[in-house]
């Protein structure tokens, strides 16, 4: 049970039942669906921005436990924050929820460092990153869907 | 001696477990319980030491050579084609074209029968539980031919409603399609009625038999249909080889839809003549060794009794719904009267993807996602399942630590 307690920690579970900015977003600047194929997940990223700055973020879909709490905590973080910033952000829950980046820095990462049980679970990588994915094709000003496969 | 003998008796699961040597290994620290056989089945030793002793003994190229180990192979190779000619009673070995698999089965249909005999405004119809092989090769075929797909629908039970599917056989209908039995929901289609209702109508009948073959006694002839396809490795055979039934006025009529080495008869720059049925559609060097393999298979489970594997994942079909009652919140898709050992469910607060994990470390491996069915799975409103698929070594035991796995899902999501 202790790996599983790790990968569904309480603020996991929290933002899955109850997900913030979960809601459509009208005067949105950009809007990008994210698909997952094979499970089926599928979000729609909301998003006003305002010169360099991500002034507000929202989301609607369904999916996983991990992708949904991965989506309500990831727009919780970002908001307000510059792209800059944002894409190191990205960076480091990357490494984070991979395993790859040593131990990540908890101040820098807040909220998202509860996604770190994630690493042990590879084939679930993919549900805790399509959010992020999804919010990076926003940025770039891509229009199409994005997948994690 | 009592009449009322209990198939268990008849039925010595625990000595067929010993035949699947994987079954033995423990996976995250837990004894292995395998209920994904829909996706695809464990291999028996006897299978697995066919594979060898071929490699080893027998590994040569078939139908060219004049030495030695091209004769053991080939009458080996062409054995195997004998054997599932016999295992689906077809009329002849001709009528058995070794494929890589299903999907390559009805592919094969459409490419060659489809792409000849189809027209624009013709019709192919299928039905809403195919899986996605048994609908992407038509949609495909219909757009080349300017052809329409219609599809059959299903009732909440996940049944094909055989009176709309009826009402949708029309002079246009050229080919119907349609699962023998469902991956998804487990369904089991009337074939043999459905079959009736499309040669009325004049359509040539593919049976996608993927999941027909590993739960039911098939027969072709008795069935009516013209084409039957299925795939080795889900019915504890190999992977990469299954086979394709054809009547043999249909296939003789049909032309190659791969061109090479094998299907020939003689070639010059000018001309080609092809070769006879069915080597006319196996075109390059067969996958031997499974084929052989996947006839080790299929002797293998009519030793054990096609009729008693039928009746023992019957019972825990039965069994394993009956104690999935027992969790709140589970709801069961596909409650069809005629089925296949496959339970696909849902929890009202739990995403299957999460289930799955938290089984996985229970050393339990079921299936979740959409089951390569998604627009059955829009029908029944659902984004993704999760499945328990039963096969003949599975346990009522096994369908408790389902059971118990399920509560500890629901312990994780308090």
């Amino acid at each position: 049970m202790s790996d599983l307690r790790e990968l569904y920690q309480q603020v996991i579970l929290d933002h899955n039942k109850n997900p913030r900015n979960f809601h459509e977003m009208a005067g949105a600047t950009s809007k990008v669906d994210g698909y997952n194929p094979l499970c089926g997940d599928h979000y729609t990223i909301f998003l006003q921005v305002d010169g360099d700055t991500v002034k507000d973020v929202s989301f609607t879909g369904s999916g996983c436990a991990i992708s949904k709490a991965s989506a309500s905590v990831m727009s919780a973080t970002v908001k307000g924050k510059s792209r800059d910033e944002i894409a190191k952000l990205f960076d480091t829950f990357h490494s984070l929820v991979t395993g790859e980046g040593g131990s990540a820095n908890a101040a820098e990462l807040g909220r998202l460092a509860a996604f770190s049980g994630v690493s042990e679970f590879p084939a679930r990588v993919k549900c805790a990153t399509l959010a992020w994915h999804t919010l990076n094709a926003a940025l770039k000003g891509d229009s199409q869907s994005v997948t994690t496969e | 001696m009592s009449l009322a003998i209990s198939h268990s008796v008849t039925y010595d699961v625990d000595r067929v477990r010993r035949d699947f040597p994987i079954l033995q290994r423990s996976v995250r620290g837990r004894q292995l319980v395998y209920l994904d056989n829909a996706a695809t089945t464990q291999k028996p030793q006897q299978v697995i030491d066919r594979l060898t002793r071929y490699y080893r003994e027998e590994n040569s190229n078939v139908h060219r050579g004049v030495h030695y180990l091209s004769e053991v192979a080939t009458a080996a190779y062409e054995g195997a084609r004998t054997t599932i000619q016999r295992f689906l009673n077809a009329k002849s070995e001709k009528e058995i074209v070794f494929t890589r698999g299903t999907t390559e089965g009805i592919n094969l249909v459409a490419q060659s029968w489809g792409r000849k005999n189809l027209r624009g405004g013709d019709e192919v119809l299928i039905t809403a539980i195919e899986h996605h092989s048994n609908i992407v090769p038509w949609q495909l075929l219909c757009a080349e031919k300017g052809a329409t797909l219609r599809v059959a629908p299903v009732n909440d039970a996940g049944e094909v409603i055989v009176e709309e599917f009826a009402k949708l056989l029309t002079d246009r209908t050229k080919i119907a399609a349609f699962g023998h039995a469902s991956n998804a929901l487990g369904t089991i289609n009337p074939v043999r009625q459905m079959t009736e209702l499309a040669h009325a109508a004049g359509a040539i009948v593919v049976i996608d038999g993927a999941q027909g073959v590993p739960h039911l006694p098939i027969d072709v002839q008795e069935i009516g249909c013209d084409f039957y396809t299925f795939s080795g490795h889900k019915v504890y055979g190999p992977t990469g080889i299954g086979a394709l039934y054809g009547r043999e006025a249909l296939l003789d009529a049909m032309p190659p839809w791969m061109g090479g080495g094998d299907m020939i008869l003689s070639v010059s720059f000018e001309k080609t003549t092809y070769n006879a049925l069915p080597y006319k559609f196996e075109a390059g060097t067969p996958n031997i060794a499974d084929a052989i393999g996947l006839a080790t298979a299929l002797d293998y489970i009519g030793s054990l009794g096609l009729e008693k594997i039928a009746a023992h994942e019957h019972d825990l079909l039965l069994y394993a719904t009956e104690r999935l009652q027992e969790i709140k919140g589970l709801r069961i898709i596909g409650t069809s009267r005629q089925k296949a050992s496959v339970i696909s469910f849902t929890l009202e607060t739990v995403h299957p993807h999460d289930i799955g994990t938290i089984l996985d470390q229970e050393g339990i491996a079921i299936r979740t996602g959409h089951h390569c069915a998604q627009p059955l799975m829009m029908r029944f409103n659902v984004p993704a399942t999760g499945r328990a698929s039963f096969g003949l070594y599975n346990t009522r035991a096994e369908a408790d630590a389902l059971v118990e796995g399920l509560k500890k899902v629901l312990e994780v999501f308090g």
